[in-house]
């Protein structure tokens, strides 16, 4: 065995367990505390915390790797994540990030040898409307350019801490541009608890039927449904009913920020500045299912935003909005936690989100049982979209047919949509269900528009020819991701950055998605290669229905829409880069020798074989 | 009056709580799988046993019956797509059935007898793997690992160890050890538990009794793995 590098484990991490309560469902929380303390987790820590937390090692090392923050081998002091989305590439991130990499003298994804610093890419980050993107130990850097790169360069050089580098390299702008019922009009804390406490829990669960709700997610499930399923659900052990310490049906609601869609950035200006009324739309919803407790999940993207949204949680609790007797209501009780996640797109997929609350590794679930009857450790949970608890705490206030006069018949209510790519004014607009694709680019102000990616690469790809088509779910559903591309813009690269996107980010639990993502990855590196041929796009039209139809969730069964997609309406671009030749051999013959070239350090003609 | 479900055309009981997989199975239908063995908790993973339940998508192992539920089964669409999903597992791995000593008792190679795969078809990944022979009984070769997780759940469930888990993610999830040192050797594991008998493929296979039985007279040398699963005690061990 090897010397034990960390002989002090027990001492280091005695702190950060205690803070925890030595609490297993922690354990991701602990394990985000560890890699900020030894910038990865040392096996020591891994055998600690398995013994405090009653948990085996394998488990224990099961969760640390399954995150892409969390690393079991040692990552930089300072590691820089750029944001690979391809709104980032499409202003220059891979150049920028290749600028910065030889200005610290380190490869990308590799450690510099003083263990001073690690640069790689990371999933969207949800700051496409200000980037090229990065995240310095989980703080988002925004609006990239060489300068700034420079400045953070030479602040990593000295040494300096994180939390003394100047403000405005971490400055996050909202970019509201076109603000509605949810962003626009004055919301006072409280008002929507006073009316559903005024007019009782049931009438409340009416008037949210009566609004038709849906959910903001992208998949559209009505909310009072959701809600009333939870409500009549009741969790049973052996036979009698789970009960809470005062007696009660233990019920959770559990709202998802977990926003990791790439192009979408919506929740974030929600949390950041209208952050009352979704604590307030989870409030309500406790009073209608009988919830005691909420979580808020919040991606690790956010972290950021985590102290902030615990001061408004802290002003509720002293405002009565929170905790016991909520506004003197005897009985009324209800409060809400914030979880941290650790880079896993997958944890968006609401059982997948239930296992990472409990610490364990973000595998979405077999269902049924769906988690309104069993989510969180098993009991009756509501799982609903950050925009959705906010409209919920609007239609509490203002009531379901104020709420059902906007929109369309089946969409009721405004959107959020976090546009980005080519155009002027990338930011936030709020809009009522049923505009139109042609209505919004105009606003956003584009020129040449030539196709949008509706709702990220799990939506739809929308060509210059449809511009006519409405976001609503009648149409073109969308979780609120907008992303643009003018006419100059070579559509494979899209298709090709979103299907490294399904490979990084499939959760490996399933064949057809854990296998096919990946072969659909090397069909499109091989296409961008240049060798690609007319029997790969056949292979593509192939991988894409067997993730369709075979796989165990929603990544798996929409990894293959944007290359399907592109493949459909944007023949051209593929085609332009195939050899005209019926088959191409995929073992590259000259790339094969690119580990002899990289250990021997040569280039040269005689290196390669052309 | 019992429930029942219909699998390509022929009404089966179900008793109440029954997936369609322990209904087929009861009824001796054969539904292609490796992930399951009823003798653990259904886990889902390897998609092997989907069937299209009233036209939709299912995994057989996870989705309890219904009354009145109509399933197709063997049929020439669902076949070609669990084909593709054996062709996945061999390239993702590195399956070298004429050198390894589970062929012939492999459940791996006989799905794929029984499909008809003639190729793997995709390119393979040939990754890099490790393989651990410290344990005095038992090799653990994850090279052939297919992630099913059966060593997982009789290491947990039936012999209370805990001696294997999954790390990683996507195509990096990896078979890891209870152990300080993550070899086999240092943990728990004893060649008596029942997690050394489960794993479908040769990623666990015992020491010293290589070739006891001749390749040739081994389990799926003479009947395919859908007559052997529906003719005997489907789905437990096959040494």
């Amino acid at each position: 065995m090897e010397p034990c590098e960390f002989p002090h484990i027990e001492e280091q991490l005695g702190p950060i367990l205690g803070r925890h309560g030595g609490d297993a469902t922690r354990l991701l929380q602990i394990l985000r505390e560890v890699q900020d303390c030894f910038h990865f987790i040392p096996p020591e820590a891994v055998s600690c915390l398995a013994s405090h937390l009653n948990l085996s090692r394998a488990e224990v090392e099961g969760v640390a790797g399954f995150y892409s923050f969390l690393s079991l081998t040692p990552r930089g002091e300072y590691r820089v994540l750029f944001s690979d989305n391809i709104t980032d590439n499409m202003l220059g991130k891979a150049e920028l990030m290749q600028y910065f990499c030889n200005k610290l003298w380190v490869e990308p994804g590799k450690v510099s040898e003083d263990n001073l610093v690690s640069v790689d890419s990371t999933s969207c980050t949800g700051m496409c409307d200000q980037g090229p993107a990065a995240l310095v130990n989980g703080w988002p850097l925004t609006s990239l350019d060489n300068n700034r790169l420079d400045l953070v360069a030479e602040l990593i050089r000295i040494r300096k801490p994180v939390a003394e580098w100047p403000e405005m390299l971490f400055e996050v702008r909202d970019n509201i541009r076109r603000p509605g019922m949810l962003l626009g009009e004055a919301f006072e804390p409280g008002a929507g608890i006073r009316a559903t406490l005024a007019r009782g829990a049931e009438a409340t669960l009416k008037e949210v039927d009566a609004s038709n709700l849906r959910g903001r997610g992208g998949a559209g499930f009505k909310t009072a449904s959701k809600w009333s399923f939870c409500h009549a659900a009741i969790a049973e052990e052996e036979g009698s009913m789970i009960c809470d310490v005062g007696g009660h049906p233990e019920r959770f609601i559990v709202c998802n920020a977990d926003e990791g869609e790439p192009g979408t950035f919506k929740d974030r200006v929600l949390l950041s500045s209208h952050a009352d009324l979704v604590f307030e739309g989870m409030t309500v919803g406790a009073r209608v299912v009988g919830a005691r407790k909420g979580f808020l999940y919040l991606r690790g993207e956010y972290r950021y935003l985590l102290k902030p949204l615990e001061a408004v949680l802290e002003r509720r609790r002293a405002a009565g909005l929170l905790g016991e007797n909520i506004l003197g209501e005897a009985g009324f009780v209800f409060d809400i936690e914030i979880h941290l996640g650790a880079g896993a797109y997958i944890c968006g997929e609401e059982s997948a989100l239930i296992e990472s609350l409990e610490g364990k590794r973000g595998r979405p679930r077999n269902r049924p049982p769906f988690p309104v009857t069993r989510g969180y450790l098993g009991r009756p949970t509501v799982v609903d979209n950050v925009e959705t608890f906010a409209c919920a705490a609007r239609i509490a206030e203002k009531g379901g047919a104020w709420f059902a006069a906007m929109g369309t018949a089946q969409s009721t209510g405004t959107k959020i949509l976090s546009i980005s790519g080519d155009c002027a004014r990338p930011g936030i607009y709020e809009y009522p269900f049923g505009v139109t694709v042609e209505e919004i680019l105009r606003d956003c102000g584009t020129e040449d528009a030539h196709a949008v990616q509706v709702s990220g690469p799990s939506g739809t790809l929308v060509s210059w020819q449809e511009f006519g088509r409405r976001i609503a779910f009648e149409d073109l559903p969308t979780a609120g991701a907008f992303m643009v591309f003018h006419r100059q813009r070579e559509m494979f690269a899209a298709a090709h950055n979103f299907a490294h996107f399904f490979a990084h980010e499939s959760c490996g639990f399933c064949t057809p998605c854990r296998v096919g993502t990946q072969l659909q990855k090397r069909i499109m590196d091989k296409i961008a290669g240049g060798h690609g041929t007319p029997a790969d796009l056949e292979e593509l039209k192939q991988l894409g229905h067997i993730l369709g139809t075979m796989s165990h969730c929603g990544l798996g069964h929409t990894a293959a829409n944007p290359v399907l997609d592109t493949l459909k309406k944007f023949p051209g671009t593929f085609e332009r880069k195939l050899k005209a030749l019926s088959f191409e051999p995929a073992f590259d013959l000259d790339g094969a020798l690119a580990t002899a070239r990289s250990i021997t350090g040569r280039d040269d003609e005689w290196a390669h074989l052309l | 009056m019992s429930k029942t479900i219909t699998i390509d055309g022929n009404e089966i009981p179900f008793a109440e709580g029954q997936t369609i997989m322990d209904a087929a199975m009861a009824a001796k239908i054969y539904i292609p799988h490796l992930c399951h063995n009823p003798e653990f908790k259904p886990h889902g993973s390897c998609k092997l046993c989907t069937v299209r339940a009233n036209g939709r998508a299912v995994s057989a192992c996870t989705m309890p019956a219904g009354e009145g539920m109509v399933i197709e089964n063997k049929t020439g669409e669902l076949d070609d797509e669990r084909r593709a999903i054996v062709q996945m597992l061999f390239v993702e791995g590195n399956h070298l059935c004429p050198t390894c000593e589970k062929s012939g008792n492999c459940q791996l190679q006989a799905v794929a007898y029984c499909l008809d795969m003639m190729s793997p078809h995709y390119n393979h990944f040939y990754p890099p793997r490790e393989v651990d022979a410290s344990h005095p009984d038992v090799f653990l070769d994850r090279n052939r690992c297919i992630l099913c997780e059966l060593c997982v759940r009789a290491s947990r469930d039936v012999d209370g160890k805990n001696v294997f888990g999954l790390s990683g993610r996507g195509i990096g999830s990896r078979l890891v050890v209870n152990s300080a040192s993550g070899r086999l050797g240092d943990s728990t594991f004893a060649v008596t538990d029942r997690a050394a008998q489960v794993c479908p493929t040769g990623a666990i296979l015992i020491k010293r009794q290589g070739f006891s039985v001749p390749i040739g007279s081994r389990i799926y040398d003479h009947k395919p793995i859908c007559q052997v699963e529906t003719e005997g005690k489907s789905g437990g061990e096959h040494e």
